[in-house]
C-alpha cells in the first residue's frame, strides 16, 4: 500500500568515482564505476531540474572527488539557477583560488573539506596520497574568498586520540562546522574494519572532549559528532529512514537511498536513463521495500522508537547479519548486539592490520566476517 | 571567531551560505544552510521575514507588535521569546549580527 511519498530534501550527486586519493575508508562501493559511464553535463542538467521541480532542497556534489569533472561549475550554476542550495564535498586536492573563486561565482554556497589527520604524515599515509598540506591551504582560500567551511575529520583509532587537535584546527581556520565522523563499516571500511574501530576507552575519552568542546565552543564551532554503531545503544537514524529524506545519484546514474545502498543483494535499482526521479522515488521497489514502518520486524515494529530511528541502517543489518531486512545489530535490542560490541573490543585490542587501500579493480579481498547466515540470492 | 550574542539593538542577517527561502514546489517556507536544513514554524516564519539585516532585533520586535492587533502581549514577553528564538539561530550559524562583524549579508 503506497500513500504519496513526501519527497526528499536532498540530492547527492556522486559524480564520480575518480579520486586521487585512495582511503581506505572511503564509502564508495567496492566496486567503482568507471569514467567512461559517467552521465553527461546534460544528463546531470536534467536530474537538476527534476531535483527542483521535485521541492527538493539542497544538492550535495560529491563523489569520489567531485573537482575531477571539468562541468562543475556549470552543474552548481544550474543548480543555482533552479533554487537548489549546492554544497562541495572534497577532498580540495584539486583546488586552487581561481576554480574556487568560479565556483562561488556561480553560485557554491559551501564547501566541506575532509582531513584523514592533523599529522601530516600519518593524514597522507591514511589517504595514501601527499595532500594534507594542500588540502589545508584549499580551506584557508574557502574562508578567504568568504564560502562558510566544515572540516570533515574523520576518526578511528589510528587518529582519533587528535580530536582536540582536529577542533583547534577548525577554529585557527575559522571552520563554522566540523563533523567529528567515526568511520561508518561499509564496502571499503568494512574490509579495513580491524585497522579503524577504536577501542571503548578510546571512544568515551573523545566524547568526553567533544562534550566539554561544545561547551567551550558554543556559537564558535557547531560540532556533529556521532558514537561508532559498533558501540552506540541504539541505532543511527541512517539517512532520515531509508528513501524517506534523500535521493543519491552513482556517477553512472544509479538512484539509491543511499551511498552503499548497492551493498545489498536482490535490491535492484533504477537508473536515471530510463525514469524520472519522480517515477523512481515513488515506485523503485527498493526504495519501497524499506520505507516507513510496515516492512519492520520485531522488536522494531512495537518499538516506541520506531519513527525515530526508522529501524537503524539496512545495509548495516545486512553486512552484520545477512539479512537487510531484520534488526540493525546497533540495536541493543538486537539479538547480536553483544557479539558486535566484543567483536570492535577485540579488533580493536590488537594490532591493526595493514589497509586495504582504495583502488579501481583491486577488490580481490574476502569480506569481513558476518554474524548471521547470508540469505542466499533469490 | 566569537560567539554571537544577540541583543535589541544587534541587527540579525543571515550569512553567507544560509538562505531562508521559499520553496515553491512544497509551498513551504525553509531556512537553509551548510549540510543543514529548518523548517521554520508559521511564528517563526514571521519572525524571520522581519530580519532583513536592515532592521535591528529591537526593531524587529517593533514590527512584530505592530502586527499583533487582537489581544497583544506584552512586549517584554515578545521580545524574551523573540530573542531565544534568534539566539538559539545564532548560536546555530544561522544567524550573524551585522552590526558587529563585518562580514556582509547576503541578500535572499
Amino acid at each position: 500500500m503506497n500513500v504519496r511519498v513526501e519527497p526528499p530534501l536532498a540530492l547527492l550527486a556522486e559524480l564520480s568515482h575518480r579520486c586521487p586519493l585512495q582511503c581506505p575508508y572511503c564509502s564508495n562501493p567496492l566496486e567503482l564505476e568507471r569514467s567512461g559511464k559517467e552521465l553527461d553535463t546534460k544528463t546531470w542538467t536534467r536530474i537538476l531540474d527534476e531535483a527542483a521541480a521535485m521541492g527538493m532542497h539542497q544538492v550535495h556534489f560529491s563523489g569520489g572527488e567531485p573537482t575531477v569533472r571539468k562541468d562543475l561549475e556549470q552543474l552548481v550554476e544550474h543548480a543555482t539557477k533552479v533554487g537548489l542550495y549546492t554544497n562541495l564535498i572534497t577532498s580540495g586536492v584539486l583546488l586552487d583560488e581561481k576554480r574556487l573563486r568560479a565556483l562561488a561565482d556561480r553560485g557554491l554556497e559551501h564547501v566541506q573539506v575532509s582531513f584523514q589527520d592533523t599529522e601530516e604524515a600519518n593524514a597522507d599515509r591514511i589517504a595514501g596520497f601527499k595532500g594534507h598540506q594542500k588540502k589545508l591551504e584549499v580551506a584557508r582560500l574557502v574562508r578567504k574568498i568568504g564560502l562558510p567551511l566544515t572540516v570533515n575529520a574523520v576518526v578511528h583509532r589510528q587518529n582519533i586520540d587528535h580530536v582536540p587537535d582536529f577542533l583547534e584546527m577548525a577554529v585557527e581556520l575559522g571552520a563554522e562546522r566540523i563533523e567529528i565522523a567515526q568511520v561508518q563499516y561499509y564496502g571499503w571500511a568494512l574490509k579495513n574494519r580491524a585497522a579503524f574501530i577504536p577501542t571503548y576507552e578510546q571512544l568515551q575519552r573523545t566524547t568526553k572532549v567533544v562534550e566539554e568542546a561544545r561547551k567551550r565552543l558554543k556559537g564558535v564551532l557547531v560540532i556533529d559528532y556521532v558514537v561508532p554503531d559498533y558501540y552506540a545503544k541504539r541505532p543511527k537514524t541512517c539517512m532520515g529512514g531509508w528513501a524517506r529524506r534523500f535521493l543519491n545519484i552513482s556517477p553512472a546514474g544509479k538512484v539509491l537511498p543511499c551511498h552503499a545502498a548497492e551493498s545489498i543483494p536482490n535490491l535492484a535499482f533504477d537508473s536515471v536513463h530510463e525514469h524520472s526521479l519522480q517515477w523512481i522515488w515513488d515506485n523503485s521497489v527498493a526504495f519501497n521495500k524499506y520505507r516507513g514502518t510496515d516492512w519492520m520486524p520485531e522488536p522494531c515494529k512495537s518499538c516506541d522508537r520506531k519513527e525515530i530511528d526508522w529501524g537503524g541502517c539496512r545495509c548495516q543489518a545486512y553486512a552484520l547479519a545477512g539479512d537487510a531486512g531484520t534488526v540493525d545489530p546497533a540495536c541493543e535490542l538486537s539479538p547480536l548486539h553483544e557479539a558486535i560490541f566484543g567483536l570492535a573490543m577485540k579488533e580493536a585490542s590488537a594490532e591493526a592490520p595493514e589497509f586495504i587501500y582504495r583502488r579501481i579493480g583491486t577488490d580481490e579481498t574476502p569480506d569481513a566476517p558476518v554474524f548471521g547466515h547470508r540469505e542466499p540470492a533469490e | 571567531m566569537e560567539r554571537v550574542v544577540l541583543s535589541e539593538s544587534s541587527v540579525p542577517a543571515f550569512p553567507r551560505g544560509v538562505k531562508f527561502r521559499f520553496n515553491n514546489a512544497k509551498q513551504q517556507w525553509v531556512i537553509l544552510a551548510p549540510e543543514r536544513l529548518l523548517e521554520p514554524d508559521e511564528t517563526a516564519v514571521t519572525v524571520l521575514k522581519l530580519v532583513d539585516g536592515q532592521r535591528t532585533l529591537g526593531g524587529v520586535i517593533d514590527a512584530l507588535m505592530a502586527m499583533i492587533t487582537i489581544d497583544p502581549p506584552p512586549r517584554d514577553v515578545v521580545a524574551t521569546d523573540v530573542v531565544a528564538m534568534l539566539q538559539d539561530l545564532a548560536d546555530k550559524a544561522f544567524l550573524i549580527d551585522a552590526a558587529k562583524v563585518p562580514q556582509k549579508a547576503a541578500a535572499r
